[in-house]
């Protein structure tokens, strides 16, 4: 015990000591939270339109200028030939071009019915998609009011479907993407640091100092990743703070199941980082496999694509992604409330794996070459 | 010679199909200051840290302190200091935390701590520089905090790789003498030099050629085999036999 306090105690020197590791630790990671978790949203606004007006009625007008009071749109021009409008799109000129036809007024107020045409620039697949949803919303809702205004009833009857957002009423893709943000945050943090110190040591050769002494592998390890799991579980509660006053994120769960399941998680992605340190010996390569997991780990998190869009195969290899568990497990306890009970299997996959893996870290660190 | 703390019977270590250390054999008693000399590349740094547990043997047999270098390294390691060619301790770390991170390493405690480290920095003469780090001390200073470090455990053999390697004579003097302090006191002393000056300072001899051991013995007895006015020449004439073989 008093071994790896030496070690701890040490190696909390050595960090705080170290004048340009102090901002990469606690600054960097705020910055990138502020700035990820505005730029990383699916909400889309200010696409580009032109219409193209075949009508000039006073109804054409109020459904533009409702296109205009959007916020989505962006209303760049309203041309009335149908050529015009759509060599704008050709070019490269604007997102999109809604046609409003010759007898619009007419044929709405005599309840014939219309079709509008919206042609789309869908090299941005997602831009297109949600924009024509947003165009959809405004004209039905349009034509709703327009009912309500001519003073007639509506007859049409069927199926209307009324739309109720839990867990996330208000469509806040910051609520979203805020959890997922810090998970990422606390998983570069412990993989990049741990593995970097101790491959750091052997680069400049310190560690042959240690090998020598009667150190223990377990007490070496100890000592070496306790202070980053201290560091990392700091970072998450001051990034969960950061998150609740800034962008206001709810936080529905229980803090300290966030704060437990966090600190099996750091067993994971610490025993990954002293996994890559012990088959590289250079920080240089122990960087680039880092990131070469990194990157898997976070585009196959979840965060950004949803994991039931993934063909099959690529689901379950998600299964082995940890940053997916605690991903899920933020956002279960956080806007869901989930207790223990709901994210218990969550629990158990990820300190499996992270006593797998310490495990196979530990066999892997050798004192005697 | 006294009690063997060391003792070496046909020690190999094969990297591939190269030899670094071929079938070596001696012998070294308690309070010896024993130079283990040879070209860059003869073998030397391999050889001490296979006796020092920091490398697993190929074959031979190997005791160190009375312990198996084949299965017995953790024991080895409680009874020896070391001091690396490279300088490896922590340069942001400052003198007297260097010296109590190794003493907690060791197991010590806390007085016997702080007793042996006050008593290696007035030995030393590093009591002015205590609290600076590392980083903006001169290479002789640290060599002589390296050899500190080495001893904060009382071991009963300190290896020491080149320890004068780069630093000024003055200070390489100050640092023989506190070799020979610490053998007065019954440590043993296993050092690695390729300056042959240094050599006639060791009680004993073994000098390595291509992975083996050519000559062994005390000074004195290697000039006269060698008919040789100083080591330098002793060297000279090893080393060129094995030229005149090929």
């Amino acid at each position: 015990m008093r071994i790896i306090f030496f070690i701890i105690r040490k190696e909390f020197r050595q960090i705080f000591r170290n004048k340009a590791m102090l901002p990469i630790i606690f600054i960097l990671p705020m910055i990138q939270l502020l700035i990820l978790s505005n730029a990383a949203t699916y909400e889309i606004q200010n696409i580009n339109i032109v219409v193209i007006d075949g009508d000039n009625t006073i109804t054409s007008h109020r459904l533009i200028s409702k296109l205009e009071g959007s916020p989505y749109f962006n209303l760049q021009e309203v041309v009335n030939n149908r050529q015009n409008g759509l060599i704008r799109l050709d070019k490269g000129q604007t997102d999109m071009v809604l046609e409003i036809p010759m007898h619009f007024e007419k044929n709405t107020t005599n309840r014939i019915p219309v079709k509008l045409q919206l042609s789309a620039d869908a090299i941005d697949g997602i831009k297109a998609g949600l924009g024509s949803g947003y165009i959809q919303s405004i004209i039905s809702e349009f034509g709703n009011a327009m009912i309500l205004v001519s003073g007639q009833t509506r007859t049409i009857g069927g199926v209307r479907i009324s739309y109720s957002n839990w867990y996330n009423e208000s469509l806040d893709y910051k609520t979203f993407m805020v959890p997922g943000i810090l998970v990422l945050l606390v998983t570069m943090i412990g993989s990049f640091l741990s593995g970097m110190n101790i491959v750091r040591e052997k680069e400049i050769g310190t560690i042959e100092q240690l090998n020598v002494t009667p150190i223990r592998k377990h007490q070496f390890i100890i000592g070496k990743l306790f202070p980053f799991i201290v560091i990392a579980v700091f970072e998450l509660s001051f990034g969960l703070a950061l998150a609740r006053i800034i962008f206001h994120t709810p936080f529905i769960g229980s803090f300290w199941l966030i704060m437990a399941f966090s600190l099996v998680y750091m067993l994971v992605v610490l025993g990954i980082g002293l996994l890559i340190s012990t088959i590289t010996d250079t920080q240089q390569q122990a960087m680039f496999i880092s990131w070469f997991f990194m990157v898997i780990f976070i585009l196959m998190s979840g965060l950004f694509t949803p994991i039931e869009n993934m063909p099959l195969w690529a689901q379950k290899i998600t299964l082995f992604n940890p940053v997916r568990y605690f991903i899920e497990v933020m956002r279960m306890v956080m806007l869901k409330g989930a207790g223990f009970q709901e994210i218990k299997y969550h629990f158990l996959i990820v300190a499996g794996y992270g006593v797998g893996i310490l495990s196979l870290a530990t066999w892997r660190y050798r004192k005697t070459t | 010679m006294s009690e063997a703390v060391i003792q070496v019977e046909n020690l190999t270590k094969k990297f591939d199909d190269f030899y670094a250390v071929n079938n070596i054999s001696f012998e070294v008693g308690r309070g010896e200051v024993f130079g283990f000399l040879g070209a860059n590349g003869a073998g030397k740094t391999t050889a001490m840290k296979m006796l020092c547990g920091l490398l697993a043997p190929t074959s031979g047999k190997a005791m160190v302190a009375g312990f198996n270098v084949f299965g017995q390294q953790n024991e080895i390691k409680k009874n020896i200091g070391y001091m690396s060619q490279r300088f490896s301790l922590y340069e942001d770390l400052t003198v007297i935390e260097n010296i109590t991170f190794y003493g907690g390493i060791y197991g010590l405690t806390n007085v016997e701590i702080k007793e042996r480290a006050n008593r290696l920095i007035e030995m030393h003469g590093l009591g002015e520089v205590k609290n600076h780090l590392l980083v903006s001390l001169p290479l002789g200073w640290k060599q002589k905090l390296a050899f500190s470090v080495a001893l904060i455990h009382r071991p009963r053999i300190v290896f020491l790789d080149e320890p004068t390697g780069g630093v000024d004579p003055i200070t390489r003097r100050q640092f023989w003498e506190s070799i020979y302090e610490a053998a007065h006191s019954g440590i043993t002393l296993f050092v690695t030099t390729h300056y042959m000056d240094e050599a006639e300072y060791c009680d004993r001899i073994s000098m390595m050629v291509d992975g083996e051991i050519k000559g062994l013995g005390t000074p004195a007895q290697l000039k006269h085999l060698h008919r040789a006015k100083n080591m330098d020449e002793v060297f000279v004439n090893l080393a060129r036999k094995k030229e005149f073989i090929e």
